[in-house]
Formats: C-alpha cells, sequence, structure tokens
C-alpha cells in the first residue's frame, strides 16, 4: 500500500505545484513579465496560515483571507510596480522582481523573525480516511487535492468559458489585436496578475500545514514552479496542469523509491524535454 | 555603423578615466588598512563574476540567472582538489576550476540555449540549481555549511616567504587585480575582433545574424563557454582569497547579484561591470554603518536603480556626451 500513498502524495504534490505555475504561466502569457517573486507570493500565504493559526487556532480562516489578501496584493503590485515594466528588459524585469524577493524576506525576518515554525493541521482534517483494506490516507491532504481541483477547474471555466477568458485568451496570443479593437488591456493585466497572486497565496496557506514554514520556503517552490513552467510550454495553463502532476509524481516517486538521484530526476526530466520540444510540452513551437 | 565597439569607451577620456582606475587600484593597498585591500580583493573577484557575465548580456543579449553555478562550482573544484596539508599550485588549480566550469557551462549551455528569453531565464536558473542542489544536499563538498581550504592562498606561489603581516593580503590583491586587467583586455580584444562584432549582431538582430548564414547557436554557445570558464577564475579566485566553499556560491541569487552589478554599472560597457561590482562592495560597507539589515538596502537600491537610473553609472557619463552631441550622437 506504500505505492498507493506515494502516488496520493504525488497527485497532492502536482496540484499544489499546479496552483504556483498557473498563475506564473499566466502573467507571462497575458503580461509578458518574469515574477521571480511569484515564491515569496508562496512565503506569503504560509506564513499567513501560520499567523492565523497561532492567533485565532482557526486555520481555515486562511483561505478566505488568502484569497482576497492574495488579490489585493496582487492588484496593489501590479498597479504601483509591474505596470511601468511591461515594456522594459527581462534584466530589469528580473532586477525588479528580485529586489521584491529581497524585502518580501526582510519584511518577513523584520516582523515574524527567522525560525521554522510547524503549522498544526487544523482540528477538523486531523483524521485518516481508510482508503483501501489495512491503508488510510490523511484527511487533510485529501482536503488539498480537493481544494486545488477545484481552483483548477474553476480556473479553467474562467479561461474557457467567460469573456474575460476570452480576452486573456486573445491578449496572450496577440497583444496587439487585443488593443487595437479596443479592451482595455489595463484593467485585464490587474485582474491577471491579481488571481495569479491569489493562487500563489493560497497554494502556500494549503502547504504551511504539510511542509511547515521557514525563511526561504518560497525559493524552493519557485524552482521547481520554473521547471513546471518550462516543461508545460510558456502562457499554457493547461500544460502547466499535466506538467505540474508529472513533476509532482516524478519527484515524489524518485523520493521514495530512489532518494539518492530523486533530487536531479527532475532536472534530467526537463533536460530531454528541451532537448526533444524546446518550446515545451504543450507550448506552441516558436 | 559606429567604428568603435559597443562595449568599449567612446572617447579618449573614456580610456584614461579606465586608466585612472587601474591606477588607482594598483596604488590603494598602500594607503588603506588591510582590512579594506582584503575588502577590494573580494570587490574585484566579484568584478570579474560580473565582467563575464557582461559578456553574455551586454555583450549578446542573453540574459542567464544561471552563471553563479559555475562560479561555485570552480571554488569546489579548488576545495575538492587542494590536499588537506598542502596547497596546490596556482597553475594546477586555475586550468581545473576553468576546466570544469566550461564543461558545465557547454553541457547547461548546449540544453539552454535551444530556448530563448524567458525560457533561457528560467532554465538556466533551474540548471544552476541543479548544481546547488549537487553541494548542498550531499557530502560532497561538506553539505549545507561548506568547508574550509587546508592552506590559504599565499603558500600556492611556493612564497613561504615571511612576510609580515601587513602585507600578507597584497598576494590574493595583486594577482586579483592582474586577473581581473587580463580579463578586460582580453574581452576587450575579443570584442573588437570579428567574432566580438557577431556578438553584438546576434544581440541586435538574431534572425537577420542567421539569415545572412551565421550559425548563431553556434557563437552563442561559444560564448556561453568562455563566460563560464571566466565566472570560473573568478569563483577559483574566491576559494583561493576565502580560503571556505560553501553553497551560497552557486545559489542563483549570486547570478542576480552580479546582474545587479552590471546594472548598476551600466549595461553598455565593459567597465560597467567593475564599477558596478566597486560601487555594490562599497554600498554594503556602509549599509552595515547605518542598519543590520542587509537585504532591505540592497532591495531599496535595486528597486531605485531600475526605476531611476535605468542605464547605470558609467550610463550617466554617456547620456551627457549624447546629450552634447544630439540624439544620434
Amino acid at each position: 500500500m506504500n505505492l498507493l500513498a506515494q502516488l496520493l502524495n504525488g497527485l497532492q504534490y502536482g496540484l499544489l505545484l499546479f496552483l504556483i505555475a498557473s498563475g506564473l504561466t499566466l502573467v507571462f502569457g497575458v503580461l509578458g513579465v518574469i515574477n521571480l517573486a511569484h515564491g515569496s507570493l508562496f512565503m506569503v500565504g504560509a506564513y499567513l496560515a501560520y499567523v492565523i493559526a497561532k492567533t485565532t487556532g482557526a486555520l481555515w480562516l486562511a483561505l478566505p483571507a488568502g484569497l482576497i489578501g492574495g488579490i489585493m496584493l496582487g492588484a496593489g503590485l501590479e498597479r504601483f510596480l509591474f505596470r511601468h515594466f511591461y515594456h522594459r528588459e527581462h534584466l530589469d524585469q528580473v532586477l525588479l522582481t528580485f529586489a521584491l524577493i529581497l524585502l518580501f524576506e526582510e519584511g518577513r525576518s523584520f516582523l515574524l523573525g527567522n525560525d521554522f515554525h510547524s503549522v498544526p493541521v487544523p482540528a477538523l482534517f486531523d483524521f485518516s480516511i481508510p482508503v483501501a483494506p489495512g491503508f488510510s490516507y490523511s484527511a487533510y491532504r485529501f482536503f488539498v487535492i480537493g481544494c486545488c481541483l477545484a481552483l483548477g477547474a474553476a480556473l479553467y471555466l474562467w479561461i474557457e468559458r467567460t469573456r474575460m477568458g476570452a480576452i486573456i485568451r486573445a491578449a496572450a496570443e496577440k497583444p496587439e489585436m487585443v488593443d487595437v479593437i479596443g479592451i482595455d488591456a489595463r484593467r485585464v493585466h490587474m485582474v491577471v496578475f491579481a488571481i495569479g497572486t491569489a493562487l500563489a497565496v493560497i497554494a502556500g496557506a494549503l502547504a504551511a500545514p504539510l511542509y511547515s514554514v521557514y525563511p526561504g520556503i518560497g525559493d524552493g517552490f519557485l524552482i521547481i514552479s520554473f521547471v513546471v513552467v518550462v516543461i508545460g510550454g510558456l502562457g499554457s495553463v493547461s500544460g502547466a496542469f499535466w506538467s505540474a502532476l508529472l513533476i509532482g509524481m516524478v519527484d515524489t516517486l524518485g523520493k521514495a523509491y530512489m532518494p539518492a538521484v530523486a533530487g536531479l530526476a527532475i532536472y534530467v526530466l526537463m533536460a530531454a524535454v528541451l532537448l526533444v520540444r524546446p518550446s515545451g510540452l504543450f507550448g506552441q513551437r516558436a | 555603423m559606429n567604428e568603435q565597439t559597443r562595449l568599449l569607451p567612446h572617447s579618449r577620456l573614456g580610456w584614461l578615466l579606465l586608466a585612472a582606475l587601474l591606477a588607482c587600484l594598483v596604488a590603494a593597498p598602500h594607503f588603506v588598512s588591510i582590512y579594506h585591500t582584503e575588502l577590494i580583493t573580494t570587490a574585484m573577484i566579484a568584478a570579474m563574476l560580473a565582467l563575464s557575465l557582461q559578456l553574455l548580456v551586454g555583450g549578446t543579449g542573453l540574459v542567464s540567472l544561471g552563471h553563479g553555478a559555475f562560479y561555485g562550482l570552480a571554488a569546489y573544484v579548488v576545495y575538492l582538489i587542494s590536499p588537506e596539508a598542502a596547497a596546490r599550485p596556482i597553475w594546477q588549480t586555475l586550468p581545473a576550476a576553468m576546466l570544469v566550469a566550461g564543461l558545465a557551462a557547454l553541457l547547461v549551455g548546449s540544453l539552454s540555449l535551444r530556448t530563448k528569453g524567458f525560457f533561457f531565464l528560467m532554465v538556466t536558473l533551474a540548471f544552476g540549481q541543479m548544481i546547488f542542489f549537487v553541494f548542498h544536499d550531499t557530502k560532497l563538498g561538506g553539505g549545507t555549511d561548506g568547508a574550509y581550504l587546508g592552506k590559504p592562498l599565499i603558500q600556492a606561489f611556493g612564497a613561504s616567504l615571511d612576510l609580515p603581516r601587513r602585507q600578507r593580503p597584497l598576494g590574493p590583491y595583486y594577482v586579483a587585480l592582474i586577473q581581473l586587467t587580463l580579463m578586460y583586455v582580453g574581452l576587450a580584444l575579443l570584442m573588437r575582433s570579428l567574432f566580438g562584432r557577431i556578438l553584438e549582431g546576434i544581440r541586435a538582430n538574431e534572425h537577420r545574424m542567421r539569415a545572412i548564414g551565421f550559425d548563431t547557436y553556434r557563437y552563442k554557445l561559444t560564448t556561453f563557454v568562455i563566460a563560464g570558464m571566466l565566472a570560473g577564475a573568478s569563483g577559483h579566485m574566491w576559494a583561493m582569497h576565502r580560503g571556505f566553499v560553501n553553497p551560497e556560491l552557486i545559489s542563483w541569487h549570486k547570478s542576480a547579484e552580479a546582474l545587479l552589478m552590471i546594472l548598476l554599472g551600466g549595461l553598455g560597457s565593459l567597465a560597467g561591470p567593475i564599477v558596478g561590482a566597486l560601487a555594490y562592495t562599497a554600498l554594503g560597507e556602509f549599509s552595515q554603518l547605518v542598519t543590520e539589515r542587509k537585504l532591505l538596502v540592497e532591495g531599496l537600491v535595486i528597486l531605485a536603480v531600475v526605476l531611476v537610473l535605468p542605464r547605470g553609472l558609467t550610463g550617466l557619463a554617456r547620456r551627457r556626451k549624447a546629450a552634447e552631441l544630439g540624439p544620434d550622437g
């Protein structure tokens, strides 16, 4: 039954990666900005959950707080910083977002210190669900899987079935056309950035009880999300979904069965994809 | 088309300033304390790293976030091949460090140069982190804590000269200065050569360069490997000077820092990264006087530079000159 547990772990990890990577890839695709601080937004979510759990004891509050706080934080960042960088060189975007990482880290250290904190699993989900004879699996991990799937479905419906989603798809493909037909792209940009931020913050809040919170938690997730986006194809949300699941499985199963080389497995996977399809498995050929 | 290569000084004044900077660096250790001599040595090593990255960023238009990995890898090579009791001579450690860094750059470059723009950024970053994790997660180089080299640089010249304490930092200082100068001259010659012109062509318009028959991939890969080897020389010097290695040297923050030095000094010149590295180190020193929170100062400075000073410190001088000559100057 160990294999089943590892498969479920892989699924849960992959879905969490999808929440982070989808925001990253949307911001790339629609806004044309590389956001290195995306991992810091994840960190904000994780620490938000920690603070809420510690002060109120009601961890579930972190989800609505993450959603609202994430949207506000994202909208603010877009309005006051990122908006001025859409047409700047990559180097400027890299440094702007690197500066944000440093400021987020310093802010975290100032407000909450540099210690490692564990966050208790919410009491409501602090039990195991029997899945098969002699095997049960953490209810909280099931809850995370459910949350991620629900958010992913909402994201899919939003992009594929709404008017704004159509504009987003159009803006990712031909941004100048969106301007030409008179759509106010600025509002779309702000919404996309806010949603991407909220997804990262929520992912952080969901992850806090599983991985604990510590300085630099965002960095590791950021790099893995980059690998997800590279394999999935830049700007492709469905690509990010499948590639996140792939990475989640490979990484989890690798760590369980081949711990010596598991750290390298996802990079080898990325190298192989780059050899065969440099624009990613699901991206359009450049 | 301008006769001058873009990355070299455009006027006699520029060359004079550069010579003045070199003269200052040659003379400096005789006028400042031991502490500051060592500080400038560290700054010159950072300048070498930023200069090697400038070949990619300013020279070819490739923004890499994995460049620090070759620097750190080379530092680890020095540690791994140095026996515990004695020091290995520099003519063995330097080529070994550069060779390993070059091979790693060949491997990373051949894959990541298949991509462009954001993809290139992310792929170089991911491969750089892969090298980081190799040293961070295994016991190969002391794990997360890093490791100390048995013997520092000064023995490496076989000079068991009993230098008085006051003069001991002079060895690494001048070795670093010579390497930095050689690197600048080498890159200046490279940028003036046909090869350098082709790189500039790739930076300006890669499609056109391909259309007129240049195999741009091969040129970019060669450049990536050269830059990786030079980063290796810088990392080698770091290990020699500071005498210890840790995974932080490989982390992508190192690459971002080098990019910051380039932007701080100015994207459009080879002297920019050197000025940027010196300014950045000085800034770090001053910020320590004011506050413990180094990252806060660093972050705010980066914000200020990208928002207010997009062409860097050397760009200030050029902007004034450009204003005198009119928009086409």
